[in-house]
């Protein structure tokens, strides 16, 4: 396998080394991914517990139908790219990298759909500040701090994760993948399904919790 | 390749390592390179400068202090040809006297001392002791240093800035960060996203690194302590980090977009409107102490490491203990977790918090003098040698003891009330960073150096340096402890004259001029402090091309692999791929032809009894068997 033996870098004995640690790699930086929005879902929690009726009130203007759109594109994109990983590991590289490519459609999807509803929530005059929507009561500005703060970085991390995918699936199709050797495809899905699971709390904590109550 | 490399140059060691890596040119070699030496190195002389000029605003502060208002002298003119009106003909106003503070702190903190202790160090030996040809991530390693760069001039720039740099202290307590007018506190946030991220990506790189690139028989316990500090460093590096550069971008935004995560209703300051308020100030200070208290122990635990290190080389006879120090320090990594709390007794958070976090603070004591307990049983029947490096060692422990038992009070509630921000606090954690850490740093610099170099350093200025600078830290810090007992408090521009009211006679709660009189104590030693660093710096670069050359790979006789590589390593490091047959600090081995005996030394299995192993005579320690 040429492409295979000429991946392994110096430092590293073997193929199974290297893509051990760069997978433990990964997984130590997502740690401190997790962390870092733990800072953001801490705050999140202090003040939703400080002022329960203002999260409340504040969390019924955002738009559900968007966040729901983009629950579902994110799952479906951390679907394909599963899928990708477990079609180089057959060795069907062409097959890979269709699905890659499908995974980064998905994620540029989310970030339009994401656009649009930024667009909608201007217009609604969501942006906490001096121009802020009359008749919410005044700590419900803190809600939509925290919404514009966590989806924000969210949707860099998603930026962060198309440009990401796109150059794998570059790769892919230039035939550097094989059964034997598609650590970059391995530890980048890795990161998609976090950046996939962040949104699944972003979801409930914004969109749904007392809502309809 | 290694053995290729040596064998194509039969030259000396040093010419080979150079030889190796001479296909990029001076840009690829020395400043973009991936090799975990060279960047060790990078942070090293980097740091290094960082540390003088953190050392230069300290100073300038103390001068300030002791002579409240007056133009400095020697340097005045320059500060005000740099500075413009912000240090009116060369005096040092209280505004840029908490801008010095607040970036002394930073600088020493987050640019000198982490990245000496933490990745110069770490980067040079770690890769070096497992027996490994690199770090993990290579350009990985590299981008962490680029980030540490340009989070570096992005403080220095604040400097020269409209209205400087932050002035907010290095904890940036908000409302007082976001009220003051100047974009110092902009850069100062900018500048710390960019330091955290240089220590994420550097954290994931160590841990990936030992986990997965020591070399053959270098079992856990077979790894010489050095490593297992920057080990759980690096876990605290990883774990702490992360919800202060969270906390960042929200006080950025605080600052830039006009948000209130951190500003309370109906705050009010002049030229300043709050937004919308609701935001809780206390909310910043828990996530900024959660990073900040295991930051503490990033600050001692690599010195530890190093300390172990030098200990076991020039006492000739194995660490005390050893099994404790590692799981003392795997303690001391998860305990620091748990004890942010005691930095905020003083905002009423409740007594039931209080006394919860006075618990894991006593707790915490108990690894770390524990590791300060092996380290001195060490010394004990010990064929000491004194040298330079072994000199700031043993002066390291009992000033590390004195720095880790006056936290004591801290740690207690009751206590805190009356030394919370005064000078002894101060005192106490300068007791462990500067004649602590500082003096591990400076051993290690002194150890390392003919390996790095090929050349030792001069021994007899370095005895100079060592006796001068021990005299003078304490001469500086011991006042501070009587300063702040009496009660001045600390981020005094004035150092407490007009506030302590010292110059009304019979006033009350005024402080004796006694105590206000040790500030010109202090500013002389200080001066001298930095007198006497300069036999250090001309030795550190005269002895790079003017030392006494090395006559061997291993001018201490020492155990660990980083000695049974080429002087300095090439590129790839190990000449042959080594394999590791025992425990980090065999020294004295019983029947043995050498006092040392290195890691990648096999058995002579003849000689030895499987079935009985040797526990030798009384008072020594048993190889380490592999777990």
């Amino acid at each position: 396998m040429p492409n295979a033996s000429s991946a392994l870098a110096e430092q590293f004995d073997d193929l199974p080394q290297q893509q051990e640690s760069s997978v433990l790699g990964m997984w130590t930086f997502l740690a401190t991914e997790i962390l870092f929005f733990g800072g953001m879902f801490m705050s999140y929690i202090a003040y939703r517990s400080a002022y329960p009726q203002a999260f409340a009130e504040a969390s019924r203007h955002t738009i559900v139908l968007y966040g729901t759109i983009n629950t579902a594109i994110l799952l479906t994109s951390s679907l394909t790219v599963a899928l990708a990983v477990h079609a180089v590991q057959e060795g069907r590289s062409k097959a890979c990298f269709w699905l890659l490519v499908l995974t980064v459609l998905f994620g540029c999807c989310f970030l339009v759909v994401k656009g649009l509803e930024y667009h909608d929530d201007l217009n609604e005059q969501l942006w906490p500040g001096p121009h802020f929507k009359s008749g919410l009561p005044p700590q419900s500005q803190i809600f939509w701090f925290l919404y514009w703060a966590m989806t924000g970085l969210h949707a860099l991390h998603v930026t962060i994760g198309v440009g990401l995918l796109s150059v794998i699936a570059w790769m892919a199709q230039k035939g550097k993948f094989s059964a034997a050797y598609y650590n970059p495809v391995d530890v980048s899905a890795l990161y998609w399904h976090f950046v996939d699971i962040v949104w699944i709390f972003l979801y409930p904590l914004l969109y749904l919790i007392n809502r309809y109550s | 390749m290694d053995s290729a490399v040596a064998h194509a140059h039969p030259h000396s060691h040093s010419e080979a390592g150079h030889a190796a890596h001479a296909e990029g040119g001076f840009w690829s070699k020395y400043i973009f390179s991936t090799d975990h030496k060279i960047i060790g190195i990078q942070y090293g002389i980097t740091a290094l400068f960082f540390l003088l000029f953190g050392f230069c605003l300290m100073i300038l502060m103390r001068w300030q202090i002791a002579h409240p208002g007056q133009p400095v002298p020697v340097i005045g003119s320059l500060l005000h040809a740099v500075l413009g009106d912000t240090a009116p003909k060369g005096t040092i106003p209280p505004d840029l006297y908490n801008s010095f503070g607040a970036m002394h702190g930073t600088i020493m903190v987050f640019l000198a001392i982490v990245p000496l202790a933490f990745a110069a160090f770490g980067n040079y030996l770690v890769p070096l002791q497992i027996g490994a040809p690199d770090m993990a991530f290579p350009r990985v390693n590299m981008a962490s240093y680029q980030f540490y760069f340009i989070g570096g001039i992005i403080m220095l720039v604040s400097f020269i800035i409209p209205n400087g740099a932050a002035q907010a202290g290095w904890t940036s307590y908000p409302p007082l960060a976001l009220v003051i007018q100047t974009d110092g506190q902009t850069f100062w946030l900018i500048g710390m996203v960019c330091l955290i991220t240089s220590s994420l990506l550097g954290a994931v790189n160590f841990i990936a690194t030992v986990i997965q690139l020591r070399a053959p028989g270098m079992t856990w316990m077979r790894l010489p302590f050095f490593v297992w500090a920057q080990f759980v460093t690096a876990f605290l590096l990883l774990l702490a980090f992360p919800p202060l550069e969270a906390a960042g971008v929200l006080q950025l935004m605080d600052k830039v977009a006009g948000t209130s995560f951190f500003l309370p209703t109906g705050l009010s300051a002049s030229g300043f409107h709050a937004v919308s308020g609701g935001g809780s100030p206390l909310l910043w200070q828990h996530l900024f102490w959660f990073l900040a208290h295991p930051e503490v122990y990033v600050l001692i635990l690599p010195a530890m490491g190093i300390v172990a290190e030098i200990i076991a080389n020039n006492t000739r006879k194995p660490i005390w203990g050893y099994k404790s120090l590692v799981y003392a320090v795997l303690s001391i990594g998860f305990l620091s977790f748990i004890v942010w709390a005691h930095h905020m007794y003083l905002t009423g958070m409740g007594t039931y918090i209080s006394s919860f976090f006075q618990i894991t603070t006593m707790i915490i004591s108990i690894p770390s003098v524990i590791v300060l307990t092996c380290l001195f049983i060490s010394l004990w029947g010990g064929a000491i040698r004194f040298n330079t490096p072994m000199l700031f060692v043993m002066a390291f422990l009992p000033m590390f003891g004195i720095g880790g038992l006056t936290g004591l009070p801290l740690g207690l509630a009751e206590a805190d009330l009356h030394l919370h921000d005064t000078y002894y606090v101060i005192a106490h954690f300068h007791y462990i960073v500067a004649p602590g850490t500082i003096f591990a740093i400076f051993a290690g610099l002194y150890y390392w150096y003919p390996k790095i170099t090929g050349r030792m350093m001069n021994e007899f200025w370095g005895k100079v340096h060592f006796w001068t600078s021990l005299i003078f830290m304490n001469l500086i810090f011991q006042p501070m402890f009587a300063q702040g007992m009496a009660g001045m408090l600390r981020r005094m521009a004035d150092g407490g004259a007009n506030y302590s009211a010292a110059n009304v006679k019979n006033a009350i709660g005024g402080l004796p001029d006694k105590i206000m009189g040790m500030h010109r104590y202090i500013l002389m030693s200080a001066v001298c402090l930095g007198l006497a660093q300069i036999p250090f710096i001309i030795n550190f670069f005269w002895s790079i091309s003017h030392g006494k050359k090395v006559t061997s790979d291993n001018p201490w006789d020492a155990t660990t692999l980083e000695w049974q590589t080429p002087t300095p390593p090439p590129h790839g490091n190990f000449a042959v791929a080594p394999h590791v047959y025992r425990g980090p600090y065999e020294y004295s081995v019983p029947g043995h032809t050498t006092d040392f005996t290195p890691q990648n030394e096999p058995d002579e299995v003849p000689s030895r009894q499987p079935a009985h192993p040797d526990f030798g005579p009384a008072g020594s320690t048993p190889a380490v068997q592999p777990t």
